[in-house]
């Protein structure tokens, strides 16, 4: 902040609290033309107005209350460029990028600046990192076994994942996959699981109406729906048998799917997005492309074990 | 004068002339000096401004009054940094006109929801929020996936922009009307929501 804005700042600031103590002092002497304790001159329903001295307890907390001020703005930063006695500050506001931000940090507790939000960041470092940090050195499927991690990875997977997966992790139907069941499109190990959340998950279903047109895509889906036991009509399915080559690519020739491409096991009648007539046919004449979100950023990879091992314990109990 | 107080009780007109005096001091303090600060006029490194569709979706988001329920200002403690992200620093609100920081969070705010979730979840949330978050309270939106922009007036609001200083080029609001028409208020809505917060890399 420039010198100009500093004396700016300062001069209004200091000035306006000096002008507050002189016009406390006017309004202690008697302006009114009335000697003290007697009537002002108007009464209503019989109740009369006196001319009193201000409260000396009021007058007290007033006069408290300017030398805070001036105690206030000596230690902190209050006047214009004027850092104050404490060093203090709430955060970095000056930053241009998140690298900015965190050699703010470092820069601040060299210099051993007192910033508000440093502070409780390093309050929470020493507090649980060697609690995340222990986690992580435990494999996702053992400490899906520990209660405490379990709670822990719960209220993570609540902030954090409910609002696709719901707060019961049973998903929504629309493409928003059960976690607590044993089927999983990207693989149920705990690498698979830390590897999804990590680096989130693109999945990529095609549309084929232009490849097999109303028709066409009328006789595959008789066949998929087929494959999981479900009453179809067999010539219509005999017919979507012999184009599912097409879909063998991804979901494998018996489509029980393949978990390096996400591809979804159809056999099983567990569906991503709606098991019906209507819902498959859908899926097959416009294509799906489901995405499950990055969480290294927003979770970083301590957190994200913890969470997997939860997921884990979800299906695995 | 007998009595001085008397003066400014009995004269409505003087006594609105002498309040308003009183409040512009603390304007003068904390609002002038913040007008002319770098730190509140220098764009984040990574800051571009709006495409003409993210443009119009944040048309729509105040036109729905999402800043209502929304925030969109993470501040700088812990509590919420764990949620959501970053704090908000001022240089991601430099070509915010006006911005949309809100003061009241009946929902999460959005300062930094781009890219935390997926366009269809946005697109099912909005409308019905019930079908993703049965605990929601949020109200559906499902005219936005019915209603289609047409970019009559796209490239006048990236004109009136680049009056308050956004870099807009020639190209983008030549483009502008092209790159909107025919889109859903929808598909506007969700592309600005997922860019929010993006820009401070």
């Amino acid at each position: 902040m420039s010198m100009f804005w500093t004396i700016w700042i300062s001069v209004i600031t200091i000035g306006l609290i000096i002008g507050c103590y002189f016009l406390l002092r006017w309004c202690l002497s008697n302006q009114t033309g009335v000697p003290e304790g007697e009537s002002m001159g108007h009464e209503f329903d019989g109740i009369e107005e006196l001319n009193n001295q201000l409260p000396r307890w009021w007058t007290i907390m007033f006069y408290i209350t300017i030398v805070w001020g001036f105690l206030y703005l000596a230690l902190y930063p209050g006047l214009g460029a004027y850092e104050g006695l404490l060093g203090w500050k709430s955060s970095h506001q000056n930053i241009q990028s998140l690298e900015e931000s965190m050699q703010a940090r470092i820069d601040a507790k060299e210099q051993g600046r007192l910033v508000q939000y440093d502070r409780e960041l390093d309050y929470a470092a020493d507090k649980f990192d060697p609690i995340f940090e222990a986690y992580a050195q435990i494999p996702v499927e053992e400490l899906a076994n520990d209660p405490e991690a379990n709670k822990v990875g719960q209220r993570l997977f609540l902030q954090n994942c409910s609002q696709c997966h719901g707060s019961d992790a049973r998903g929504q139907n629309g493409g928003f996959p059960n976690l607590t069941d044993d089927d999983w499109l990207y693989g149920g190990s705990g690498d698979k699981i830390v590897e999804t959340l990590i680096n989130g998950r693109r999945a990529a279903m095609p549309a084929w109406l232009d490849a097999m047109g109303e028709d066409g895509i009328d006789e595959v889906v008789n066949y998929v729906l087929s494959l999981s036991g479900r009453d179809v009509d067999p010539q219509l399915a005999k017919a979507g048998k012999a184009r599912f080559a097409a879909c063998a690519a991804c979901h494998g020739m018996d489509g029980k799917g393949n978990q390096m491409l996400g591809a979804p096991n159809l056999t099983d009648n567990i569906w991503l997005y709606g098991g019906s007539h209507r819902a498959v046919t859908e899926t097959l004449t416009y294509g799906r492309n489901g995405v499950m979100p990055a969480f290294k950023k927003t979770l970083g990879e301590d957190k994200i074990h913890v969470v997997a091992a939860y997921v884990y314990s979800l299906s695995n109990d | 004068m007998k009595n001085p107080h008397e003066l400014i009780e009995k004269n409505v007109g003087l006594l609105t002339v002498l309040i308003l005096v009183a409040i512009s001091f603390g304007a003068m303090v904390q609002i002038t000096p913040l007008m002319f600060q770098q730190q509140t006029m220098e764009p984040v490194k990574g800051l571009r401004p709006y495409t003409a569709l993210e443009l119009e979706g944040r048309d729509i988001y105040i036109r729905e009054g999402c800043v209502g329920c929304h925030s969109q200002m993470v501040r700088p403690f812990r509590a919420e940094t764990e949620r959501y992200g970053h704090y908000s620093v001022a240089g991601e609100s430099v070509w915010e006109h006006p911005f949309l920081w809100g003061s009241k969070r009946t929902g999460p705010d959005l300062a930094r929801v781009g890219g935390r979730y997926s366009d269809e979840w946005h697109r099912v949330h909005l409308l019905n929020p019930r079908n993703v978050v049965p605990e929601s309270n949020m109200p559906g939106f499902p005219w936005l996936a019915e209603n289609t922009l047409n970019g009559e007036l796209t490239a006048e609001k990236m004109e009136v922009f680049r009056g308050f200083g956004v870099p807009y080029t020639d190209e983008d609001i030549a483009g502008a009307k092209a790159a909107v028409q025919g889109k859903s208020e929808m598909q506007a809505l969700i592309a600005y929501l997922q860019s929010l917060g993006t820009h401070l890399k």
